[in-house]
């Protein structure tokens, strides 16, 4: 099987260990900033670190902002990792209120200063950090958690974090002190990891396999039947 | 509190895996590259890598090094030792490393740890402060390896840098580095309790039980281990169990 996927070059972060990542895991890479290379994809990667506005200013100036919307309508495989999945949403709150792909309906909001116990913990959250299911998802079969185990830990490294409007797009939570912060979305075929999967050893090396395995044109109707 | 992250310390010294006392004393270990695929098998949490004598020579040797580590392994890389500007921050990242440690460029400049949180992002600008204990319950920051002053104290420095934009800070003793001895528990908590970043602890673990006592009393959010893991003389499940005994959370690996 070879897999091709494009990653999303739009000048911020390491798009090198990310590559690495999908070619450990026998993907085709192509690294690119071109509107038509990217709506040409199969399966499309917006990678990123750093903060949402400049990551916004670097899209826009590659004029990317409406091939990524038109991508993420074309039901093929979409995954925004870090600020890439922030990217996603419609509004983040980092450093004054700033736009989004508006992808994902939601917004990005700090994470909480305090944990549920009241007590001040450290921001950013960096770490190794274990995924729950929400109780509103059945079953990770078919997405890119497939066969990950709960209490399987993965890096996360942010300040912020992703609020989705629909509980629904909720596929995977992280516990920080008590404090709920989304770490996988789902919508359809896209997909966002608030933790690097690149970063995560075997379990994300896992993830990366599943979203490589995804099918193509993934049909509407799987979402009901899982 | 989080998982408490397990990070293996590898100084480096040209092309090889260094160990020192106190930074200094040199031996040489071996292929940094072998060490490091070991320590990601074996489930290090993180990587750090120091080129510890760069800064001596005002260069940063590592990024062939880290080029070929970013290749195989897939956990996170720290990279120090030498870092002067942004233009190397930039370097180092496009090698495939995560994040840097600065201390002397940022004692010099502490401007430049605002140029590199903004243009690169607070989560991989890592404040590394070399400290030694100048009276009791005081400790200077030091630079290139534990021989300059900085007449900068500790504590206050790391907060300058939080103030700065300091994503995470990095703490040796150089009191305590290859001693064996135990962190300095006093030098970490006293920073640990100050600023509102994640702290990782470095420099004297010799036993599982030192881990335990530098979360515990020092607070510390990581901890660093170099010669203790190049030895072999207990693993990352040794510590890991050290820890859980302890209730002190980490993951599973």
């Amino acid at each position: 099987m070879n897999t091709s996927i494009t990653i999303v070059d739009y000048g911020v972060g390491n798009l090198l260990s990310v590559a690495r990542a999908f070619e450990h895991c026998g993907a085709e890479v192509t690294i690119s900033d071109s509107a038509e290379t990217i709506l040409n994809s199969d399966r499309l990667l917006l990678p990123g670190v750093g903060a949402f506005a400049d990551g916004m200013a670097g899209l826009a100036e590659r004029g990317l902002i409406d091939p990524l919307r038109a991508f993420a309508e074309s039901d093929r495989p979409f995954m925004g990792i870090c600020l890439g999945m922030q990217l996603m949403f419609e509004v983040s709150e980092e450093f004054g209120e700033h736009r989004g792909l508006s992808i994902i309906p939601g917004r990005i909001q700090a994470v909480p200063t305090l944990g549920l116990d009241g007590m001040p913990h450290k921001i950013p959250h960096i770490g190794w950090n274990q995924l729950v299911r929400p109780d509103s998802e059945p079953s990770w079969n078919g997405t890119i958690l497939e066969g990950v185990a709960e209490q399987e830990a993965f890096y996360f490294v942010h300040s912020y974090a992703a609020v989705p409007l629909h509980s629904e797009h909720r596929l995977a939570d992280t516990l920080y002190d008590g404090q709920v912060i989304s770490a996988v979305i789902r919508h359809g075929s896209v997909y966002g990891c608030q933790f690097h999967p690149e970063k995560s050893g075997h379990a994300g090396l896992r993830v990366i396999e599943n979203f490589c395995a995804l099918a193509l044109h993934e049909p509407k109707l799987l979402e009901q039947s899982v | 509190m989080g998982n408490v992250r397990l990070i293996a310390r590898l100084d480096i010294k040209g092309p090889n895996l260094i160990k020192g006392i106190h930074l200094e004393g040199l031996r040489v270990m071996g292929d940094p590259q072998q060490f490091a695929q070991r320590y990601y098998e074996a489930g290090a949490d993180e990587l750090l890598y120091i080129d510890i004598v760069a800064s001596l020579y005002g260069r940063n040797n590592l990024t062939d090094i880290v080029r070929r580590t970013a290749r195989d392994i897939f956990i996170p890389l720290t990279v120090g030792g030498g870092v002067r500007s942004a233009d190397d921050v930039k370097t180092l990242l496009r090698a495939g490393a995560d994040k840097v440690a600065i201390n002397t460029a940022a004692v010099a400049r502490p401007e430049l740890i605002r140029e590199v949180a903004r243009r690169f992002g607070s989560q991989c600008m890592v404040l590394s402060i070399e400290a030694k204990e100048v009276r009791p319950g005081k400790w200077e920051a030091f630079t290139d390896n534990g021989r300059e002053r900085t007449g900068l104290d500790a504590v206050e420095w790391a907060q300058r840098g939080v103030d700065l934009g300091v994503g995470e800070i990095l703490v040796t003793s150089v009191d305590r580095e290859g001693t064996r001895k135990g962190f300095d528990c006093k030098l970490i908590r006293a920073i640990a309790e100050t600023v509102p970043v994640p702290v990782i602890a470095s420099g004297g673990m010799g036993t599982c039980a030192h881990l335990v006592d530098v979360v515990q009393e020092g607070k510390a959010d990581a901890v660093a281990m170099a010669d203790a893991l190049h030895y072999s003389r207990f693993t990352f499940a040794d510590m890991r169990s050290a820890a859980r005994e302890a209730r002190i959370p980490v993951r599973q690996a």
